[in-house]
């Protein structure tokens, strides 16, 4: 089991339960991510010390949607916009090289859901 | 009652924060800085330490040395010559706290540049922001052509490419071309330094890059 998810999970973590308190608290039951191929983040590692990062807290059992986002590049030759695969990132339309990434970087929390009951919308 | 509350952040964000304090703690003492990233074994202590004698003349050197178990990368900077402190990183890469907690034991107004010494993986340490002003990658020509396409993610976030080992390259399969293809594939233009640790050979064109690079932070 690689550990390098296990800090990112954290702090993914922190980064829920610090916007739900901000905006009111209550339960986290989703979260919604879009990952980018370039990232480097494996989802299922994420997936795995999700369940035990959020044990007692305001996210258990919360539930991780993830948007995978591919490698997307550029031809500088002839503009021709590919996913390339594995080890190949020639132009799939005029095969140069000359090419640049355009997407799949991303590594963000999109949005959150909350459950929240009438007691703590009035702290809210 | 749910609802959805819009977020639409960097899930690192929290690391981000206190590179960038480290960031201005650099620059408040006109301290020029480098992150330097690698598989085991590439040769990032081999770099530091070549570098250091040449550069010691000029600048005073520290190094943070981010190492798991031992002290040993940290002995031999120290060493060579630069004040070196060694932070037990407890995770496979440095993130920005430790590094802060790096820069405590440093005496900041003393220095001119500050090497940081990552640990040795292809795939963590590209996540994780420390401030150091440029992120070096130490590619070796051992560990094949392929890096490029097998790791994109440490290709694509560094600002200077070191092709290490370059002594060994009529003893190993490494094709150059492909290489470099998938280099700029992911990070075209980089500034790219092939030398050897162990013959010399490039180390004087990647030390005048870091002296100028140190010279240009000092006066900004
Ligand atoms: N042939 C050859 N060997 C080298 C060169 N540079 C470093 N080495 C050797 O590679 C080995 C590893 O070098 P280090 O500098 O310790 O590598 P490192 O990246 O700091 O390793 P870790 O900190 O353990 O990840 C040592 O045996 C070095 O002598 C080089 O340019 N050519
Ligand atoms: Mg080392
Ligand atoms: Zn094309």
């Amino acid at each position: 089991m690689p550990m390098h998810e296990l800090p990112i999970t954290r702090s993914l973590l922190d980064l829920a339960i610090r916007h739900a308190e901000a905006a009111g608290g209550g339960r986290i039951t989703d979260l919604h991510l879009e990952v980018g191929r370039l990232s480097g983040v494996i989802n299922r590692f994420v997936q795995f010390y999700w369940d035990i990062v959020t044990e007692g807290t305001p996210a258990e059992g919360a539930l991780l949607h993830f948007k995978h986002i591919e490698l997307e590049m550029e031809c500088l030759g002839c503009g021709a916009v590919f996913n390339p695969e594995g080890d190949d990132y020639a132009c799939t339309a005029c095969s140069s090289t000359e090419v640049q990434v355009v997407d799949g970087e991303q590594f963000h929390l999109v949005s959150i859901d909350l459950e929240q009951d009438d007691s703590t919308m009035s702290e809210g | 009652m749910g609802k959805t509350i819009p977020v639409v952040e960097k899930i690192t964000k929290a690391n981000d924060q206190i590179a960038a304090m480290n960031r201005t703690r650099f620059d408040e003492h006109d301290i020029f800085s480098l992150n330097l990233m690698a598989s085991p074994g590439a040769g990032k202590t081999s770099l530091i330490e070549k570098s250091i004698p040449l550069l010691a003349d000029r600048f005073r050197l520290g190094v943070i040395e981010g190492d798991i178990a031992t002290s040993l990368d940290a002995d031999r900077t120290e060493a060579a010559g630069a004040t070196s402190v060694q932070i037990n990183a407890a995770s496979c890469h440095l993130d920005a706290p430790m590094v802060s907690q790096g820069l405590d034991q440093l005496d900041l107004p003393s220095l001119d540049i500050i090497i940081v010494e990552n640990v040795g993986n292809l795939v963590c340490p590209a996540s994780w922001d420390l401030g150091t002003h440029l992120r070096v990658l130490i590619a070796s020509v051992p560990e094949g052509d392929d890096k490029p396409f097998k790791y994109p993610a440490m290709y694509r976030g560094v600002d200077v490419l070191v092709i290490n080992k370059i002594d060994l390259l009529p003893y190993v399969i490494f094709d150059m071309d492909r290489f470099r293809e998938g280099v700029e594939a992911l990070n075209r233009g980089v500034v790219t330094f092939p030398l050897s640790c162990q013959t010399g050979e490039g180390i004087g064109a990647w030390v005048d890059w870091v002296a100028d690079q140190t010279r240009q932070t000092a006066t900004l």
